[in-house]
């Protein structure tokens, strides 16, 4: 039974405040988990000070963040010097409004009593019938063509960084900007013809759809994810060109500290320069959705319990494999060193595009076969 | 369904209002008191020479070049994939013969040059 207009822009309104709410707590976690662990890999103990194991230090950040002085120099090209931070955070968020993160939450039916009078809208005028089972996805949206609208968004997140590179008339912005600009660009090739294969098989653009085609197991126990199921260099093809993408180590030329002091966002501070951490970080946590939902099954796993338990099981299976997406980054960060940039050009274009088509050919020929 | 779509543009709505609020917020709190020293270009401390308006290396526009007709190429693979197994024998020939073209203008870039970055 769909849902009233009225109630459906209620529930989108609802659950869109509770992804970002969510979703912003996430990064400023995984800011927090970063600085944990990369110091422990390097001996340290990271952040300690602020409540116990440095857990409120995201709060302080923030906190600073917003008391700050925000510096906009007169040498800048201010309308785009403050837009390109905004750009950069809204394209990375508005990504995840169609990564669906488990099943649906079914309700209903209900009986209505009999004294409540009802809304216009609704099927029925006055109390007394029975209306639902309503079934609420856990997701903003389900939009069938998801995975296009992902690749879509996240490639305008590139304009938000070259454009901070270029409005900042700074030299090591600008080197920054075209860096970012030119690398992202790059892997995206990459990025798109790894995931051919998985679309190959699926059939399908909506990512709620690939995920239930990646359900059940082979031989009764490996589980049939994309990863297991022929698309094993797809996968290491979408990893290393989504760190190139998110300009992660060792892909982080764009920001290289030690040449380009900070890359594209040299010239900003406060809220600003926070907005461009936080794109960073959503960003990670969208790869981190997009790998889980083609190559990892999304939120199968294991059921057991009580109803409950069963219903909210997928979400947690579904963070957990998120989590160690984001442990992955904050380790190879510990282990790796930073690309030349000719090195990262020749790998990208040279090694990943034709392994990419490569991989595509042979899943299309093994598939039609 | 297209009201499916209508949800984006309310988490767009949301970002869109919530970031220049954030903004706003800190400006009302913050110190501002800039400086001569402040509002100079960084560059670790020493007087910039001359404007970052210059001109710089031709690479970066072969680069964009490229992406152009490689990116074509993916988006015209995505509807393809989709319809895989609906188009059987005759899409995978079909697209063989692209992807063969397509091949050979890379091995072409290649040989010429275009993909060292020197």
């Amino acid at each position: 039974m769909p849902l009233p207009l009225s109630i459906f822009i209620l529930v989108s309104v609802i659950k869109s405040a509770i992804v970002l709410g969510v979703l912003l707590t996430a990064v400023a976690y995984t800011v927090w988990l970063e600085r944990k662990v990369v110091g422990h890999m390097q001996n340290r103990w990271g952040p300690t000070r602020v409540g116990p194991f440095g857990l409120l230090q995201p709060a302080a950040d923030g906190i600073k963040f917003l008391f700050k002085e925000d510096l906009t120099p007169p040498h800048v090209y201010k309308p785009l010097f403050i837009a390109a931070p905004m750009m950069a955070l809204i394209f990375a968020l508005t990504s995840i409004s169609v990564i669906p993160f488990g099943n649906s939450f079914t309700f209903g039916p209900f009986s209505v009593p009999q004294f409540l009078p009802f809304h216009y809208e609704m099927p029925f005028h006055w109390g007394g019938a029975v209306i639902g089972p309503y079934s609420i996805p856990f997701q903003i949206t389900d939009v069938n063509i998801g995975l296009l609208m992902i690749l879509g968004v996240t490639s305008m997140g590139v304009y938000g960084v070259a454009l901070a590179g270029w409005s900042s008339n700074n030299k090591y912005s600008l080197l920054g900007g075209l860096r970012a600009s030119a690398q992202m660009v790059s892997y995206e090739i990459a990025l798109g013809l790894s995931l051919v294969g998985v679309l190959i098989q699926s059939g399908s653009f909506s990512l709620r759809a690939i995920v239930d085609a990646q359900g059940g197991h082979f031989w009764g126990f490996i589980p049939r994810w994309n990863i297991f199921h022929w698309q094993f260099i797809g996968f290491f093809i979408y990893l290393m060109a989504a760190y190139a993408e998110t300009n992660r180590i060792p892909f982080d030329l764009p920001e290289a500290e030690t040449e380009l002091v900070a890359g594209y966002h040299t010239e900003y501070s406060a809220m600003k320069f926070a907005m461009f951490f936080m794109a960073e970080y959503t960003n990670m946590i969208t790869v981190g959705c997009v790998a889980t939902l083609l190559f990892f099954g999304g939120w199968h796993g294991p059921l057991f319990g009580p109803p409950l338990v069963q219903a909210l099981l997928p979400v947690f299976w579904f963070a957990a494999k998120i989590f160690c997406f984001l442990f992955l980054y904050i380790w190879v960060r510990g282990t790796l060193p930073r690309f030349r940039y000719d090195q990262l050009m020749s790998f990208g274009w040279k090694f990943l595009l034709p392994l990419a088509i490569a991989n595509l050919v042979a899943t299309a020929i093994f598939v039609a076969w | 369904m297209p009201q499916n779509y209508v949800p984006i543009f309310i988490f767009m709505a949301v970002i869109g209002v919530l970031l220049p609020l954030t903004l706003l917020a800190a400006k009302l709190v913050r110190p501002d008191n800039p400086s001569k020293t402040k509002l100079m270009p960084y560059e670790c401390g020493i007087d910039p020479i001359d404007s970052a308006r210059g001109r710089y290396t031709v690479r970066y526009y072969i680069v964009a070049i490229l992406f152009v007709v490689f990116d074509v190429e993916t988006i015209f693979l995505f509807p393809w994939a989709v319809k895989f197994k609906a188009l059987g024998i005759f899409g995978l020939v079909e697209m063989m013969v692209f992807l063969v073209i397509l091949i050979a203008g890379f091995v072409w870039v290649w040989a010429k040059g275009a993909l060292e970055w020197v």
